[in-house]
């Protein structure tokens, strides 16, 4: 079974390339990629229409609630939130119910993923046992398993001595350890970021360098140990100065950034939404424009949609009171299109982090337009404006801080190995 | 002459005085002299494999097992070698007693002292013991483990076992695996092994393996395969079950896939190689019983019969010296 996509705009990060061109796929794998305009026989030919075709997404922080909650989230839904979100790859978060830390458990998110037959789910393991920051997880049995790197979530590893015999173990397997930078006892019950918004809100919150402070102490355990390390979620300006210094000194770290804190700043807060309650908090616009250059200048190998279901129930509330985190798989694309639109990056350095910078550090073929790669291919219009409307998302929660926003970017096409999973 | 009394000529002839007034630790031994103690401990070998085992080597000696941590093999393979020399032996379990009653190691060495002991046998859990108290006693001391630090009969029994499976040591390349971080038995045998001309390798996840373990002039190896390549010994450690839960590695049965010896993980050392154990082995944690059980691999029944032959040429050795001194 072969598939042409012809009279696209090819749009490849990892080559580079960003023109017209052609893209013919043989059993669910890229084997020709023409640059110039070109025609190629096939079993079946998609004229593209002079639309984008690029890497599928890639998000590698995706949370549901498959096993333990459900109704906020199945790996269904999250799949099918993927695939009409452009999303062919998602890495399932450990923070389940129970957690993710064995590999039976890896093994059950795969093969129920796989068997969906929508888009690639693969899983990140916890690094503790059952989160609790305190007993080693079994992390050379979940990376045989297919684990793609160890982290607790949100929940922050506070035991110095338990992170560094993590980070020394994992080094055994070549293994990703990924840590959120948040200082446990600053961050406690905190919801937004200290200074004269929060003040004038009157909530808990704590200050922009407990993310520095904590990230600090990870790299010194990242140095000592040799360990593969991923920053989850930078969000401060602080931090991303922490990063910059360490990579200065040859320290190999990478960092993720979510989508929200490109977006939004602290002020979108206003009058207690909590869809934009998050965590980390949103930020001072300062820390935002910090990460947007961030993006611009190549220093942020991920983009994640950081997508957290919370059902209804959960999100009206008192702002302190709702649970955090946004959904977040659909609205990835066109959210990280303002960055194009509104912030002047190129479309290459946008679709960079959401593509082939997340294959890379996870190690996937997928992610590029190359002949041997899976074809997971994202064929969409840049410029289409469309208005984000929560209760249309096929997201179980509709927990959606873009919901009413007008953006632009629209899916046209998901393909994943050759085969169409979600067509507009 | 009957057997015993050819034993017993031959036991004279290659008794050489120990060079130092104590073994802390295997840096107390020199090539030569670690080579003709294991030449000692071979004619002691070949005595306890006849049915009349007994000598009047060490005759009115009074040796003291002072064992401040449980061990059954080590105190009763020392009580052995004793008697089987004709010493009179009194072993202690202090753990149970003057320890309870807070009395301190030293207060302990001077009463014990005041008994006249010649050979004071110690194992203490802390690190440095055994020198603390060859210090404050007027005996010779002989470290049988203290904490993390050396434990030199095991590493010469090892050796003895070794050159006896081999016939030399030279050359050989010896793979310590498992618990290196925690282990008195591998810095022991490291020193020994080192000193005797063997190569030595260190093996063990990044957690049980000290990372400056590469500059005690051993390779460092996390991945077994890589590890056991070439290799002509696989010396198994101990796994302490409370170190398996998490602390330093997720679970026995991550441990057992990774880092436990099997007849697979065997296969990729060279053809031949030998097994080795100190004992008690975890079956099914840092070794296979498949591999553990093997006769035609496993040098660990060999071993524990070596550690009686190995402790007689120390307390001769010794006694040799006392007598020397006096």
């Amino acid at each position: 079974m072969s598939l042409a996509i012809v009279n696209a705009r090819l749009l490849d990060p990892a080559s580079d390339f960003d023109g017209p061109g052609c893209v013919l796929i043989e059993d669910g794998v890229i084997t020709v990629v023409d640059h110039g305009p070109s025609a190629r026989r096939a079993d079946q030919v998609i004229d593209a229409g002079g639309l984008c075709l690029a890497p599928g997404l890639i998000d590698i922080r995706v949370r549901t609630g498959e096993p333990g909650a459900e109704p906020k989230e199945t790996l269904k839904s999250a799949s099918l939130s993927a695939a009409a979100g452009g999303v062919t790859t998602i890495v399932i978060q450990p923070d389940t119910d129970p957690a993710v830390d064995d590999p039976a458990m890896i093994d059950f998110i795969q093969r129920r993923g796989a068997a969906l037959g929508l888009v690639n789910v693969r899983a990140a393991g916890a690094a503790t046992k059952g989160r609790g920051g305190t007993r080693m997880a079994e992390i050379g049995l979940m990376h045989e398993a297919g684990a793609l790197y160890f982290t607790d979530g949100d929940q922050v590893v506070a035991d110095s001595r338990v992170l560094q015999r993590i980070m020394a173990y994992a080094t055994a397997f070549n293994a990703m350890i990924a840590c959120r930078p948040a200082d446990p006892w600053l961050s406690e019950g905190a919801v937004a970021t200290s200074g004269e918004l929060a003040t004038r809100l009157g909530l808990a919150s704590a200050p922009a360098i407990a993310e520095r402070i904590q990230l600090e102490r990870d790299l010194a355990l990242v140095e000592q140990t040799g360990v593969r390390f991923l920053v989850d979620q930078i969000s401060t300006e602080a931090a991303l100065e922490v990063l910059a210094r360490a990579r200065a000194r040859g320290l190999e770290v990478a960092a993720s950034v979510s989508i929200n804190h490109l977006c939004f700043n602290e002020v979108d807060i206003g009058d207690y939404r909590t869809f934009y309650r998050l965590d980390p908090p949103l930020r001072p616009e300062s820390d935002r424009r910090a990460l947007v250059e961030a993006v611009r200048d190549g220093l942020i190998e991920a983009i994640t949609s950081a997508h957290t279901p919370a059902p209804a129930e959960d999100k009206r509330r008192p702002f302190a009171e709702a649970a955090p985190g946004a959904v977040g798989l659909e609205t990835l694309l066109p959210a990280a299109l303002t960055l194009h639109h509104e912030e002047g990056i190129d479309l290459l350095d946008v679709l960079r982090p959401l593509t082939e910078g997340p294959a890379t550090l996870l190690g996937l073929d997928a992610g590029r337009l190359a002949p041997g790669a899976p074809a997971d291919l994202l064929l969409f219009d840049p410029g289409a404006p469309v208005v984000v409307d929560a209760d249309a998302l096929r997201s179980k929660s509709k927990n959606s801080p873009f919901d009413g926003r007008r953006l632009q970017g629209r899916t046209a096409r998901t393909i994943v190995a050759g085969r169409t999973v979600h067509a507009a | 002459m009957t057997d015993s009394a050819v034993a017993a000529d031959l036991i004279a002839d290659r008794l050489v005085p120990f060079p130092k007034p104590h073994f802390l630790a295997a840096a107390d031994l020199d090539p030569p002299f670690a080579a003709s103690l294991l030449d000692l401990a071979d004619a002691f070998v070949d005595l306890n494999r006849q049915s009349s085992k007994a000598l009047d080597l060490l005759r009115g000696r009074t040796i003291l097992n002072l064992f401040f941590e449980n061990s059954t093999r080590t105190s009763s393979s020392f009580e052995i070698a004793a008697k089987r020399l004709g010493a009179d032996v009194v072993t202690m379990p202090v753990g149970a007693s003057s320890v309870k009653k807070g009395e301190t190691l030293i207060d302990t060495a001077v009463t014990l002292n005041a008994m006249r002991p010649d050979i004071l046998v110690v194992r203490h859990g802390a690190s440095g013991a055994a020198a603390l108290l060859s210090q404050k006693v007027g005996c010779a001391v002989v470290n049988a483990g203290d904490g993390r630090h050396e434990h030199p009969t095991q590493a010469l029994l090892d050796l003895l076992s070794l050159r006896r499976a081999f016939g030399d040591v030279g050359g050989l390349t010896v793979a310590i695996c498992g618990d290196i971080a925690h282990s008195r038995v591998a810095r022991s045998n490291v020193a020994l092994l080192s000193m005797m001309g063997a190569r030595v390798r260190l093996i063990g996840p990044p957690t049980l393996v000290p990372g400056d373990a590469d500059r005690w002039g051993c390779e460092v190896f996390h991945d077994m395969r890589e590890g056991l390549s070439g290799c002509d010994v696989v010396m198994m450690l101990r796994l302490q079950l409370e170190r398996m839960d998490g602390a330093l590695v997720p679970s026995t049965r991550e441990y057992f896939r990774f880092w436990g010896l099997d007849r697979e993980k065997l296969s990729w050392a060279a053809p031949g190689a030998k097994v080795m154990h100190p004992g008690p082995m975890n079956r099914g944690v840092e070794i296979d019983s498949d591999v553990a059980d093997d006769l035609s691999v496993s040098l660990i029944q060999d071993q524990v019969e070596m550690g009686v032959a190995a402790r007689m040429a120390v307390l001769a050795s010794l006694s040799a010296r006392l007598e020397g001194a006096a």
